[in-house]
């Protein structure tokens, strides 16, 4: 287990630190001179109008609970699917029901709308 | 304690090579991409720098390097700060487990040109790619900048959604190999590739691939002519530098990926034995260079969707035929007929 695992911490280690090199590069090697007009927020040269963080449309929510649904059932499935051969028709129906109760719900939801954007 | 002392070496040793060759990738598949689409726009391209342009690369990361490193007011500065190597980080490390060639010796030492190999290589792959999502959303939040804002918003939405048609594609190869180890995946495709089995699947996955990486004809996000630059439209320098490379070794990545789940990975009929071995990455190297022309030759082709359209066509559209793929795929594998099994 840990000889499997100990090198991906190495990796994640060095790219952390790559990283951070990277993006603190430019601070200390750019020059600093800011402007009010240099640093305020790009709106196409305009003067910004109100806040930029405002209410959002809750179809964006809806897509990040409809996404939960869904990827959880995907990692469901992944255990399944490598032992598909072994555990045979009895694994297929059960896993078939399973599916089918989450596709009942997929209809649902196109039926209801959900997925439409306007 | 030698043991672990061996292991963090060569562990160390492979993780920087891997790096070091996706920065390389990275550097020249800008050039690469913009030389090409040159040439479709019947431009020259950057041939100035050297010859043929070839270092064109170091120049723009020297000129990068040097450029004002600007945080806007009202940006939320931590979050503005740790966004790209948010970004950057899960673009790097994507690669630890798939098998980049067989086994090889170095200096008398024999190793696996893969930085690990576990038997839930597919799983880990997911759930990187999950991670990514995060840069992108915090850059776009974080900015205060409405178009950020919008941009950031929007990848979310368009990421996450194709992400579902991605893993239910990847789960129609796993189930007709019977693993999640890519190394077992690869071998599996020893001598006929799985595309061949699983079309669909690979089909779906590498439209799903261009949509992940945020690349044209799904780059929405950075659409110029609404959105300025989406969500890294206030960053500047190395930073924005940063989600530049994070962009690109994503493509290299996914390529890397869709060519070992599908196209064979480091093996072509034999040949990847020639060179004591060393012939596997060379060819993993060609299967990928093929792809990126890919990347590069839709950007220049294909017009961008529209994004009801984009969101339809992933939940719409993908979603079910991966859905109906994966089942009928069960389906086959348990009652195995002579023609689907594995030769």
């Amino acid at each position: 287990m840990f000889e499997q695992y100990y090198p991906i911490a190495v990796l994640v280690l060095l790219a952390t630190v790559l990283s951070i090199i990277v993006v603190f590069l430019s601070r200390i090697m750019g020059p600093r001179r800011p402007t009010p007009k240099k640093s305020a927020p790009y709106e196409s040269g305009m003067s910004p109008i109100g806040p930029a963080v405002r209410r959002l449309p809750i179809k964006f929510y809806l897509v990040a609970v409809l996404f939960i649904l869904f990827d959880i059932e995907v990692i469901f499935l992944l255990p399944y699917a490598t032992l598909v051969r072994e555990l045979g028709v009895y694994g297929l129906i059960a896993t078939g029901i399973f599916v089918f109760i989450l596709t009942i719900g997929l209809v649902y939801e196109w039926k209801k709308g959900a997925l439409d954007w306007e | 304690m030698i043991d672990f002392l061996t292991l963090t070496i060569e562990a160390a040793i492979k993780a920087a090579l891997m790096i070091l060759s996706l920065l390389t990738g990275f550097a020249y598949t800008t050039l690469l991409e913009r030389r090409f689409i040159a040439r479709i726009q019947q431009r020259v391209g950057p041939n100035r720098a050297g010859p043929w342009g070839l270092l064109q690369p170091a120049a723009d990361g020297i000129k990068v390097i040097f450029k004002e490193d600007i945080i806007p007011n009202g940006a939320d500065k931590v979050i503005f700060t740790l966004a790209p190597a948010l970004t950057a980080i899960p673009a790097l490390i994507i690669l630890a487990v798939v098998p980049l060639g067989g086994d090889v010796n170095v200096f008398g030492y024999r190793t696996s040109l893969a930085l690990t190999s576990t038997n839930v290589g597919v799983l880990y792959i997911l759930a990187v790619t999950s991670i990514s999502v995060y840069g992108i959303t915090l850059a776009g939040w974080s900015s205060a900048n409405k178009y950020a804002m919008l941009g950031g918003l929007r990848s979310t939405a368009q990421m996450i959604s194709y992400e579902l048609a991605m893993g239910l594609s990847i789960l129609a190869p796993v189930m007709v190999v019977g693993s999640m180890s890519l190394a077992d995946i690869i071998d599996a495709q020893k001598n006929v590739w799985l595309v061949v089995y699983q079309p669909i699947a690979g089909l779906i996955f590498i439209i799903t691939m261009y949509a992940e990486t945020n690349r044209a004809p799904f780059d929405l996000p950075e659409a110029e002519q609404e959105l300025t630059a989406g969500f890294h439209t206030e960053y500047s320098g190395m930073k924005f530098a940063a989600f530049y490379m994070a962009e690109y070794m994503k493509m290299i990545g996914v390529s890397v990926i869709a060519a070992t789940l599908f196209f064979g990975g480091y093996r072509l009929f034999g040949l990847e034995n020639l060179l004591g071995g060393w012939m596997g990455p060379v060819i993993l190297i060609g299967k990928v260079m093929l792809s990126l022309l890919l990347f590069v030759w839709i950007r220049a082709t294909l017009p961008r969707f529209r994004y009801d359209r984009l969101m339809d066509f992933g939940w719409k559209v993908l979603l079910p035929i991966a859905l109906a793929n994966a089942a009928i795929t069960a389906v086959l594998v348990v009652l195995d007929p002579w023609w689907y099994r594995l030769i």
